[in-house]
């Protein structure tokens, strides 16, 4: 995120940055060209994934700032936000070279951290760098960091306590600055002996691990802290000693392996989940891991997966940090899979299944899976050795009987001379023919109220009602997976002699329950069916709703990436399936016939769940018609915001370079068939930056290839329209609607009639064409389409952050609320006296977006209301209002948040620019849309871009004024329609004039919108010489394609 | 012993039973007809023949129980996979006893016996379409979901999808199994829009073979060693059309059986044996 911001912040933070960026040099050996994704990839790995490392460089990169910050001046080149390419590591070396004596011993102290921290990174990308650090070392740092005030603590903690306040530092130079710290001390890995010691040493903790964690804490506070001043580096070490008191929480996590054995496991407390599933991973000694998750049982005890992104504590809230290590994806074919280790993992959880009832069988195959597993653990039945009673200790089934002993001992007898390897494989080759193999069972009712059963599994989405299957839908079949509130919705493609898609709905349990279907769909149908993750939502495209998207590699990425494992077959034990009896607390275990008799008792009330089936005369908006769409409408979903892309690139960047070679391996993304058929989702990006962190070089050669792998994909998804069976969409092409609108306020003593009050002068222009010049000043601003860009890079966390603050400041940078009054213009320039009334076509407008509201409380009433069509209806509206709450306006400005509070230097007056980004609901979106079925529908994306006067507070505070005249004019163009709005209004003896102009243009995404925006500022200016410009308000609105979607 | 689901269409042994004299007049039937019993008889003795004589299964044949004019059909009495045998409860009230005679031999022959003892549950094995991979259960006049979850429990292997039949009488009167994956159908509507749910509910993918006549569409197929696949269809002299469509299949050894008599009875080939593989049995 920062490196978005960086542009317009640079000027203001130079000074700063200087100080700062020597270390980023440093620290960034590996990275070459650090084109923002890299670094964002960077930081993602840095810090996101590992958090530990995060400790680890907090300090190191304390210490540098301080030694290099008297250099600062030396190192130019730094800018690693806008440079794309970093000076080599060795450059920096030779800055330090340049340092001051006095400065040079501090500087060595500093080259502690990033030894300590080095290990991390290199060995385990980032993912858990606790381990790293030697104890000396540690020891080392810690010694330093007490001795030495300098830590890099001190710079939070100044912040908070109070530190002196900086000189101006905004919140966001403080994130960059942080961000810099933490690519160095990714990058300290620059010195590979210690790497290699620290993986060694890797299982030790030491206290300076946790001084380090420390460390880290406080760098997250800071980022919280965006809005406090940032002390600037060398006061830090003043109150370093402060820092001290501060402890890094460590707890103790227990993982049930699937032997049945207790992993343990500390972690910090504000790990991810990601560190703990690479603990255990590693523990496992496991490479094929994709196929693998981490469950928790939550509150109501009903068993989660632990999502490797989000911070575990958040997930597991207050129950116990205990895990289960589990499949989460079955494996269709186990004999594909390349090592014997990742097949025997999967044995010992289909023997849990099997003995949890979750997987039923036939009392042969009971005995038979059972022969097997002894053949694998003991191998040739011994006759002498193995009495008959040897299997009572063994358990093959829910309710095992002497009679299926038996059975298994004289299967186990057949199976002489088999390797474990082959019994766990033929083993496999049963258990996976099982009907119930691989399903995820939820309760749920349907319709009607009925008690029935939603099995998700690599196919689709199984119906079982007792122990019957009562429907399937292929994952090919379903275009679209919702929840809302405690409902869950799939929509089905049409068959073939149907005329419309359907949607169907299914209450569960709660909404928890409900969401929890709808994570696992999507889930399996991204791990399955998909060749590379889906983007998840881009924090451009701001949504309603969850982000969350699957973002661990897809089997088919898992498989390629397999077939690259090069290791000798790594020795494992196969413990006794004893133990797996004692131990079945692992895994979501429901069984289809008790389920149905234990069905929850508690739904949520009494109430007849007649689940309106959205019907799909509303939706007419088809999306997209690949398959793949997972859409949320609802508040309750916001609470997967804390995920943003961001996250999960860092998840992935961490990943990717976590294991060597494997790890590397992703395999490049060939079409295939199924992936034609299934679904062609825009997501390759996400992959390719995954890959793209281990080796940064290849970035922008990656980047022009993934645009062009997208369009592929994008063709397979028209193909798919084609063939579908009703053609009832059509993709159009995208169309992108833009509102400008320019609001000039004018204050001019001279020209009206009544002097020495302001006057209000009013000025409108039919076309935009006849202005020009003046828009020189806002250029700078201007560059709608480059934000949008930044904004998806942004990391999402301290967007929330942010979001609050900006509507925080919003008022205050608001001159003051003025009252626009709207007034239905004909073409012909007419006046009328306080008309209040909006312009039919804006009147949807104001519904959608409660968060341009805020923003620009004046505007929002009239401003954004332009956009005539793919809006949610009046109605749409009030439903997405009811369930947003305040949240999603935060989460809807995510992206820009940051950007906001930035104060923007021109030769103007300052103008305070703030950025809002909608998506519409698509689920509103649907409403609004009646019985169109056929109407292809699209995407839309809202975007307000504010820019203000800053000063203009004196005249803002207040006083309402009495309206004076009010006239709104009206003119049209081929793409263009202006509407200006002139009022005048009397306040306090000064007459203000204030001409709002509404410039709406349409057409296709070709029109260079930025161009339309800069002349019509221009031409305002032209207008109204003697005005000024205190506000311009850009709403976008783009119709995506189907790139946003599925 | 055989792995889960391994040897579709191996059969070793097949239970018969004899035509009591009864069944022209009293057996159950959708349409008004007259049944000549002498020819039924022989129709039914060249069927025993292929099974035993030209097949070489091991075939036991039950007597007749004349109080049973339907006790011919035996397939209704009972389901078997594997080892184990669902003995059903029909849902016509009239032969209901004829499950008696069929669960004793196929528990002496070593089965392992399920009964269905639920008295709200119906099934007639008629109704039960077993694919190698799943069991399809049409919901008929004759089966109920009742039955169907029952079956379901018997063979918890198997994914067990439900199937309404509207039309016809059972599941089976309009499609059977011509092979591997191989379904073959009835072209009515009914028929195909029963395909296309047994399509849609399955995860796996089973080719179709439609024939004109829905109750041509009922074949036995087995999968015998040392004769490969083998066919047991209808005649040309019943359904030359239907006939026709088998004779395209190259790969099967076809056996066309005539069965027009008891056809009027609402008898297809399926109904009169219950097949076994006892090789299967573990």
């Amino acid at each position: 995120m920062t490196t978005e911001v960086g542009s317009e912040t640079e000027v203001r933070k130079e000074p700063e940055k200087a100080e700062e960026q020597p270390a980023a040099p440093e620290s960034e050996p590996a990275a070459t060209n650090q084109t923002d994704e890299a670094k964002a990839a960077e930081q993602s790995a840095n810090d996101h994934p590992a958090p530990a490392t995060d400790s680890a460089e907090a300090p190191a990169e304390a210490k540098e700032k301080q030694e290099e910050a008297q250099p600062a001046d030396n190192a130019t080149p730094q800018e690693g936000e806008d440079t794309p390419a970093s000076p080599p590591a060795s450059e920096k070396k030779g800055i330090s070279r340049f340092l001051p004596p006095w400065l040079k011993k501090q500087k060595s102290q500093s080259q502690v951290g990033p030894k300590e921290s080095q290990a991390a990174p290199k060995e385990e990308a980032g993912v858990a760098s606790v381990k790293e650090e030697d104890g000396e070392k540690g020891e080392q740092a810690e010694a330093e960091q007490t001795s030495s005030p300098t830590a890099a603590q001190p710079q939070v903690e100044e912040e908070k306590i109070n530190g002196e306040p900086k000189p101006e530092q905004k919140e966001e130079v403080k994130s960059e600055e942080k961000e810099e710290e933490n690519h160095s001390t990714g990058s300290a890995d620059t010195q590979p002996a210690k790497e290699e010691k620290a993986a060694e040493e890797s299982q030790e903790k030491s206290a300076a691990e946790e001084e380090n964690k420390e460390a880290e804490e406080g760098g997250e506070e800071k980022k919280d802290e965006e809005e406090s001043p940032k002390p600037e580096g060398g006061h830090s070490f003043i109150k370093s000693p402060l820092k001290l008191t501060k402890k890094v929480k460590m707890v103790m996590c227990h993982v049930t392996m699937l032997d049945g054995s207790q992993f343990p496991c500390e972690v910090e407390k504000r790990a991810k989940g990601q560190y703990l599933f690479f603990k255990v991973y590693e523990a496992l000694n496991l490479l094929e891991k994709d196929y693998f998750g981490l469950s928790y049982k939550d509150n109501a005890d009903q068993t989660c997966w632990l999502d490797p992104t989000k911070e575990i504590k958040r997930q597991i809230r207050n129950a116990t940090w205990q895990f289960a290590f589990n499949v989460k994806f079955y494996p269709p074919d186990p004999s594909q899979l390349t090592e014997d280790i990742t097949r025997y993992l999967l044995c010992l959880q289909l023997r849990q299944d099997i003995v949890s009832g979750r997987l039923p069988c036939s009392f042969v195959t009971h005995s038979l899976l059972g022969s097997y597993a002894l053949q694998a653990e003991l191998g040739d039945h011994d006759s002498g050795e193995h009495r008959l009673d040897y299997i009572s200790d063994f358990q093959f089934a829910p309710s095992q009987t002497k009679e299926m002993e038996e059975k298994v001992v004289e299967l186990h007898k057949t199976h002489r001379g088999m390797t474990p390897a082959q019994a766990d494989a033929q083993f496999l080759e049963n258990a996976k023919k099982l009907s119930m193999y691989g399903v995820d069972l939820h309760h749920a009712k349907d319709s009607e109220g009925v008690d029935i059963m939603l099995g998700v599994c690599a196919n689709g989405l199984l119906i079982y009602k007792d122990r019957l299957r009562i429907n399937r839908f292929a994952w090919p079949k379903i275009l679209k997976i919702s929840y809302k509130r405690s409902n869950f919705y799939i929509k089905i493609r049409p068959g073939e002699t149907e005329q419309f898609e359907s949607s169907v709905g299914f209450k569960l349990p709660n909404h928890r329950a409900a969401k929890r279907v709808w994570k696992v769909c999507v889930e399996n149908h991204t791990f399955f069916r998909l060749m590379t993750p889906e983007a998840p939502i881009k924090a451009k495209f701001l949504t309603l709703g969850s982000k969350f998207r699957y973002s661990g590699r897809t089997q088919a990425q898992t498989r390629q990436a397999s077939t690259l494992i090069d290791r000798p077959a790594p020795y494992f034990e196969r413990t006794s399936s004893k133990r797996i009896s004692r131990s079945l607390d692992g895994a979501p275990m429901i069984n289809v016939t008790e389920a149905q008799e234990s069905a929850p008792t508690s739904w949520e009330n009494g109430r007849e769940p007649g689940l309106e089936l959205s019907s799909d005369s509303k939706s007419g908006r088809l999306r997209v018609q690949g398959e793949n769409i997972y859409v949320r409408h609802s508040n309750l979903m916001l609470e997967d915001l804390d995920k943003t892309q961001e996250d999960v690139l860092k998840h992935q960047a961490s990943i990717s370079e976590l294991k060597r070679s494997f790890m590397e391996a992703t395999p490049e993304p060939r079409p295939s068939q199924w992936e034609k058929r299934l679904t062609a989702s825009p997501a390759t990006s996400l992959r390719l930056q995954a890959q793209g962190s281990a080796d940064d070089k290849q970035k922008s050669g990656e980047a022009a290839w993934q645009a062009a792998e997208v369009e592929i994909e994008e063709t397979v998804v028209v193909e798919e329209i084609r063939v579908a069976p009703k053609g009832s969409v059509t993709i159009t092409t995208p169309e992108v609607i833009t509102h400008v609108a320019v609001e000039s306020e004018v204050e001019k003593p001279k020209d009206e009639v009544m002097e020495e009050q302001k006057r209000p002068v009013s000025v409108s222009s039919d076309s935009e064409e006849e202005e020009e010049e003046e828009a020189g000043e806002y250029h700078p601003q201007v560059t709608v389409s480059a934000s949008v860009d930044q904004i998806k890079e942004e990391p999402e966390e301290e967007g929330e952050e942010e979001e609050e603050q900006q509507v925080n400041e919003e008022p205050a940078a608001e001159p003051l609320p003025e009252p626009v009054v709207e007034v239905k213009a004909q073409p012909v320039p007419a006046v009328v006296e306080e008309n209040s009334a909006t312009e039919p076509q804006l009147a949807p407008v104001a519904e959608e977006s409660p968060e341009d509201i805020l923003v620009t409380p004046d505007e929002a009433p009239n401003g954004h209301a332009e956009s005539p069509e793919g809006h949610p209806g009046p109605v749409a509206l009030e439903e997405e209002e009811e369930e947003e709450e305040p949240r999603v306006n935060g989460d809807a400005s995510h992206s820009e948040t940051e950007r906001l509070p930035q104060v923007i230097c021109c030769s103007e007056p300052p103008v305070v620019k703030t950025e809002m980004v909608t998506i519409s609901d698509t689920f509103a979106a649907q409403k609004t849309e009646i019985a169109t079925k056929e109407v292809p529908i699209v995407h839309t994306e809202t975007k307000t871009i504010t820019y203000e006067a800053a000063q203009l507070d004196g005249s803002g505070d207040g006083e309402p004024g009495v309206l004076m005249t009010a006239q709104t004019i009206t003119s049209e163009s081929l793409c263009t329609t202006t509407t200006t709005h002139i009022t005048k209004t009397l306040k306090g003896g000064l007459s203000e004039t204030r001409i709002e102009k509404r410039i709406v243009i349409t057409g296709d995404s070709d029109i260079d919108h930025d161009q339309a925006l800069a002349q019509a500022i221009k031409e305002a200016k032209e207008q109204h010489p003697d005005m000024s410009v205190t506000r311009v308000v850009v709403h976008k609105e783009t119709e995506l394609a189907e790139e946003g979607e599925d | 012993m055989a792995g889960v689901m391994a040897d579709f269409g191996n059969f070793t042994h097949a239970v018969v039973r004899a035509i009591p004299s009864s069944l022209a007049k009293e057996a159950l039937r959708m349409n008004v007809s007259d049944v000549d019993l002498e020819k039924a008889q022989r129709e039914h003795e060249v069927y025993v023949g292929v099974l035993k004589q030209k097949l070489g299964l091991e075939v036991i044949e039950l007597p007749a129980d004349e109080s049973l004019p339907d006790c011919v059909f035996v397939e209704d009495a009972a389901v078997v996979c594997g080892d184990t045998a669902l003995i059903t409860r029909p849902g016509a009230e009239s032969r209901r006893k004829e499950t008696a005679a069929i669960r004793q031999i196929l528990k002496e022959l070593g089965l392992n016996i399920v009964d269905m003892s639920d008295e709200n549950a119906t099934l007639d094995g008629g109704d039960v379409l077993f694919t190698g991979r799943e069991f399809f259960v049409g919901l008929s006049k004759r089966t109920n979901q009742r039955g169907a979850e029952i079956l379901a429990d018997a063979f918890k292997d198997y994914a067990v999808s439900t199937v309404p039949v509207t039309d016809g009488l059972h599941l089976k009167s309009f499609c059977s199994m011509g092979g591997p994956g191989l379904i073959v159908i009835g072209s009515s509507e009914p028929a195909q829009k029963a395909l296309k749910i047994m399509q849609q509910m399955s995860d796996h993918r089973y080719d179709k073979l439609t024939v004109p006549d829905d109750i041509a569409a009922n074949t036995i197929y087995m999968n015998l060693p040392g004769k490969g696949h083998v066919l047991l269809h209808c005649t040309p002299e019943e359904f030359p059309e239907s006939a026709k469509v088998f004779e395209k299949l190259k790969d099967h050894m076809l056996i066309p059986v005539s069965n027009m008599e008891k056809v009027k009875v609402d008898g297809a080939l399926t109904c009169c044996s219950v097949l076994i593989n006892m090789k299967a049995k573990v």
